[in-house]
């Protein structure tokens, strides 16, 4: 038996993907949380891992001059088409360095400097973590602040996670994506059996929607929308649900707006965990439908 | 004048917040950075001008002249470029434009063509200009579209507002990076909290002064304002959880188009940053002086 592999996105950021993939969590059974928004990841505040097993992050490589070995020929700034190479005409002497913010990692420099005063490094770009939560396995991530190739991060934790759930004989990875549709998301979404696209009823939430399930359509993932807080715009709530019809992706249901959501976090708990409300009952059956879904 | 405005998390009305202080001002510079998910659009409205496109790069082996020595796939740190017996694949989705493979190639057997990763509109309204930069689905790229947004600024002498992506990694740092000041919006939750300690981060990192806007006050708990004070950060603004700005918000509406009364707000926020923005250059002057 295979592992399945559920996603929740959004798109907009903010629309509730992860209080909600918190819930699915602690309803489970048997499955494994992988928290893909390395970036600014949450999941670990309601979920408060135990972590078991801790592992450097190495992302992308930047150039760095070695100002011994320079002779300021400038090749290096020539070649650079990501204008990471500064020449330094007020030093004493004039000097080229490398600015690592611009710097993209792709090594022309190195390549071209005939002095070869420039070499590559590898610092260390965060940490990912295997743990144990009250919910089940969970492999998560910290990149560090301002550090590059999320995407390359949400790869391992994506590897990891099928790999533990395999182990451990687990159904399913649920997967809490990071907002947007670029290289993060992408690597969130490759691969995985089902897409959950969290969305909520304002301009930009269906615009962001439109995004993210187009993305999905293209890596030929089945969509599923949830619209969270669909009372704050019965109108655009019901222009959502018509969305989602014509473009035959799965309608799964509406959450209204409910401040029990802040309350729970507050407290570190999933709604589900914080009380027994017709909000959680209702997270409880679109979660039973999701399952049936993607079995 | 340059500010950015941020958050790490997604949701907590930075889209709304630098829309409205473009608005209050009048005249100024709205960027659109969230290339992914471009939202400032839907709050100004503005009359379309001009669309470009956005153009990379990328490798196209002229296979009559390649000797299939493999420099290129040695030279890409991308595997976006890969020689087999008789034919070279090459992945455009991978590519970063760098151009080391064209450049190396013994047998110029590398061309560059061009291709579209997303686009950059440009539209006014009412001495607002907003320049939206917006990546073409299914690309994994939102950096170079960020920087050519960058290069395309013509910096005139007006206020140019960021509105920066969530999250703290590349694309937010090109957003920030060269700006004059990081004004972040936060909400006061766990969630709110944890991610602005991020921002901050990120902030400091890039030396940029920073104020702070909490959004949705009244909700969570005292987290964020305990996080302020004890990181000595300024508390610019707060703004209320309120169903009707948020009813406004999901209908397009502004903060001061929905609530006039909010101008003045802006405005005053306005002068706080510059201020603020001030003695930080005074202070970085006074210390070079040293």
């Amino acid at each position: 038996m295979s592992v399945k592999q559920l996603a929740v996105v959004s798109g907009k950021g903010g629309t509730g993907k992860t209080s909600l993939a918190a819930c699915f969590a602690a309803l489970g059974p048997g499955l494994l949380i992988a928290d893909c928004d390395v970036d600014a990841a949450n999941l670990h505040l309601i979920a408060s891992p135990m972590i078991l097993k801790k592992q450097d992050f190495y992302g992308g490589a930047k150039a760095e001059i070695d100002p011994e070995l320079c002779q300021r020929l400038g090749i290096c700034r020539e070649v650079c088409r990501f204008d990471a190479v500064i020449f330094e005409a007020a030093a004493q002497p004039v000097r080229y360095r490398i600015d690592p913010i611009a710097c993209d990692g792709c090594g022309s420099c190195v390549e071209f400097c005939v002095s070869r005063a420039i070499k590559m490094i590898q610092p260390k770009a965060g940490e990912w973590y295997r743990s144990e939560t009250r919910f089940g396995p969970m492999v998560h991530a910290r990149l560090g602040i301002g550090d590059e190739n999320s995407g390359k991060l949400v790869s391992m934790v994506r590897k990891a996670s099928l790999k533990l759930a395999d182990e451990k004989g687990l159904k399913m990875v649920l997967i809490d994506g990071p907002p947007g549709i670029g290289c993060p998301v992408i690597a969130s979404l490759t691969g995985v059996d089902y897409a959950l696209a969290v969305t909520e009823p304002t301009m930009s939430g269906i615009h962001d929607l439109k995004r993210i399930s187009e993305l999905c359509r293209h890596f030929f993932i089945p969509v599923g929308v949830v619209i969270n807080k669909f009372d704050l715009n019965p109108l655009i709530s019901e222009e959502i649900k018509k969305f989602a019809e014509t473009n035959h992706y799965d309608f799964i249901g509406r959450i209204p707006y409910d401040p029990d959501f802040t309350r729970a976090m507050v407290q570190g708990k999933s709604l589900m965990e914080f009380n027994s409300s017709p909000v959680s009952n209702t997270i409880s059956e679109m979660w039973e439908y999701i399952k049936n879904l993607i079995k | 004048m340059m500010i950015a405005v941020a958050s790490g998390k997604g949701g907590t009305g930075k889209t709304l917040i630098a829309a409205s202080l473009a608005l209050s001002l009048g005249k100024a510079i709205l960027v659109d950075c969230d290339v992914e998910e471009p939202n400032a659009h839907l709050l100004i409205s503005p009359q379309w001008q001009l669309t470009k496109e956005v153009l990379l790069p990328f490798p196209k082996v002229d296979l009559a002249k390649c000797n299939f020595c493999q420099e290129c796939q040695r030279v890409c740190r991308f595997g976006a470029i890969v020689v087999l017996a008789d034919q070279v694949l090459t992945f455009p989705e991978l590519c970063h434009s760098c151009g080391a493979c064209a450049l190396i190639c013994p047998s110029k057997a590398i061309s560059e063509e061009k291709r579209k990763i997303g686009e950059i509109r440009v539209g006014i309204r009412n001495g607002i200009k907003l320049m939206e930069g917006r990546l073409q689905v299914g690309e994994p790229m939102a950096t170079p579209i960020i920087r050519e947004l960058k290069r395309w600024l013509d910096k005139e002498d007006s206020t140019i507002i960021f509105d920066a992506p969530p999250g703290t990694s590349c694309p937010v740092i090109h957003t920030l990076r060269a700006t004059d000041y990081a004004l972040l919006v936060t909400e006061p939750t766990p969630f709110g909290l944890n991610d602005l300690r991020l921002a901050v981060g990120v902030a400091r990192k890039l030396n940029l002064p920073i104020g702070l806007i909490i959004n949705k006050a009244g909700i969570g708990d005292r987290g964020v304002y305990d996080y302020a004070q004890e990181q000595n950060l300024p508390i610019l603004l707060e703004i209320p959880e309120d169903r009707a700005i948020a009813e406004a918000y999901s209908r397009g509406k502004s903060l001061v188009e929905a609530f006039p009364e909010y101008k003045k707000i802006f405005l005053g926020l306005f002068e706080k940053i510059n201020l603020q923005a001030g003695e930080n250059v005074r202070k970085a002057v006074g210390s070079s002086k040293r």
